[in-house]
């Protein structure tokens, strides 16, 4: 357990240092929030209908852009390898990095959603519902993050790889998080979509570690 | 035969369909036709798919 | 003949030269059958009129996205499990058909749509999670042709066609669960089909007809594939040679 706590801290630390790229989401997550009214135009009741959609989206896309150097830095200096043959179990050892990626990637953007969600001109309850069903559901963006991640490590012509084999998968987190967001709007039916965007969350978080854990595997041979 | 008023919408989908099969079936011959192309080739220079006891550098 | 005779690749192609000619014979003929049925003998349906004829098309290509799929996860179970040497040469042969078919299937029911419906497309939990199935087939040819070796490339589409493979139980019961503009199930479910023979005939027909194809293109490019990796093989070989002489 020692070992798992403590590459989570090593984790955090690597993640906050220069370079470590940990609160370049939030800065991502703010210039698209920013961007969309630019693009839209400054209706404001225009703003407040989708801004949860916005919020869920940028999200989406800052979590994405994290993504690649959750296993890329290790995997260069060989520390990969090192994790691959430890003690902990595998899959352990990938969840304990997913949840350092998401205290620091993740939880971020959960934690600026209600300044840009006033830019959006949302209500204190919207604020609030986006601010729950990202925090519900972020998580499950990391581990099904994961799965691209571990399967794009040892590519170097990766690219957009990772992306594309990502999002689709991403889908239905999006869609259950913007419909509890809109639910809790508009004040009915709130706990359908939630409970099954934290089902979601709970299914990623066993199927991305087993996944992640079998590319790793596969692909650093 | 008559097809009611939505005739393009059916002559299209069949005409769609058929365009991906004879697609599908071009791209599988020629694809086989360039793999023999290039196994004649590579045989033809000498090549083989075991290695004559070429010590392992 | 063993599943396990068949790993043996130069035997495989001898057994694929042999059977190609019949199954493409069976195909045409199938598809003979099926065109005949759904174009002469169909009748039109009350509500929908002549276009139920597109349902002809629709269903055996949403059928085989779907079948597709499950025949690529099962080629993975045999790569990642068993080691089938032949398991990822099915699993990559089998995904650009696939894409294929469900292009199909996306397209031909947008047009079954704009008449029946009004609309082209609407997002409703079938065509979404179809649509995403598109896009996850995508996804893994991408990912096949990033990575140089054949065999690490299986691996890893092996494990992303599994992962995929959740998605298909949401397609197929989607439109139970969630009822909202694609209708439910009429085919494959408990009691039985329930759309009138005149219409599950040339239905069927089709769907044989369309499986037929699959198969045997399916075959030819696995040979193909696997022709390809020999021309890889005794390409590296004689640079290897050429580098050491």
């Amino acid at each position: 357990m020692t070992a798992l706590a403590a590459l989570l801290v090593r984790d955090m630390r690597l993640a906050v240092r220069i370079g470590g790229g940990a609160l370049m989401g939030v800065l991502f997550f703010l210039i698209v929030v920013t961007l969309t009214p630019f693009a839209i135009g400054p209706d404001l009741v225009l703003l407040e209908r989708i801004g949860p959609a916005i919020l869920w989206i940028g999200a989406l896309l800052a979590s994405l852009l994290a993504l690649d150097r959750l296993f890329a830095a290790d995997h260069e200096d060989g520390s990969l390898d090192l994790l691959l043959m430890g003690s902990a179990p595998l899959e352990l050892t990938v969840l304990t990095k997913a949840l350092a990626h998401w205290i620091t990637t993740g939880l971020p953007l959960v934690i600026a959603t209600p300044l840009l969600g006033l830019f959006l001109n949302l209500e204190p309850q919207a604020i609030g519902a986006v601010v729950l069903t990202l925090l519900a559901g972020t998580p499950a963006l990391t581990c099904i993050g994961l799965i691209g991640a571990a399967l794009s490590v040892a590519l170097r012509r990766g690219g957009l790889l990772l992306p594309v084999l990502v999002l689709p998968l991403t889908v239905p987190v999006l869609i259950f998080g913007v419909a509890a967001s809109n639910a809790a709007i508009t004040g009915s039916g709130f706990g359908a979509p939630f409970m099954i965007l934290c089902a979601l969350t709970l299914g990623s978080l066993v199927l991305g570690p087993l996944a992640a854990g079998a590319a790793l595997r596969q692909g650093v041979e | 035969m008559d097809l009611g008023p939505h005739a393009t919408f059916i002559i299209a989908a069949y005409a769609m369909a058929a365009l991906v099969v004879v697609c599908l079936i071009a791209w599988v011959l020629a694809d086989h036709d360039a793999q023999r192309r290039q196994l004649s080739d590579l045989e033809a220079r000498g090549a083989t798919r075991r290695s004559k006891g070429l010590s392992k550098s | 003949m063993a599943l396990i005779d068949l790993a043996n690749p130069t035997r495989f192609l001898a057994l694929v030269a042999r059977a190609l000619p019949w199954l493409a014979a069976a195909t045409a003929l199938a598809f003979a059958c099926g065109l005949y049925l759904s174009w002469f003998t169909a009748p039109d349906d009350y509500q929908q009129g002549a276009t139920v004829k597109i349902m002809f098309v629709h269903v055996p290509n949403a059928w085989l996205a779907m079948g597709v799929w499950t025949v690529m996860s099962i080629a993975s179970i045999g790569t990642l499990v068993w080691r089938h040497p032949l398991a990822d040469v099915a699993a990559k042969a089998a995904a650009p058909l696939g894409a294929a078919f469900t292009f199909l299937a996306l397209f031909t029911g947008a047009l079954w749509g704009r008449p029946m419906w009004g609309t082209y497309w609407v997002w409703d939990a079938r065509l979404t999670s179809v649509l995403v199935l598109f896009l996850m087939y995508l996804g893994i040819i991408a990912l096949w042709r990033t990575v140089d070796d054949p065999s690490r490339a299986g691996r890893a589409a092996a494990i992303l066609t599994l992962v995929g493979a959740v998605n298909l139980p949401i397609i197929k019961f989607s439109v139970d669960w969630w009822n909202t503009l694609h209708q439910p199930a009429s085919v494959i479910r408990l009691g039985g089909p329930a759309i009138h023979p005149a219409i599950l005939t040339p239905l069927l027909t089709m769907a044989l007809a369309f499986g037929l194809l699959f198969v045997t293109l399916h075959l030819a490019a696995m040979r193909n594939e696997i022709l390809r990796r020999r021309v890889r093989a005794m390409g590296l070989m004689q640079a290897h040679a050429a580098q050491g002489a």
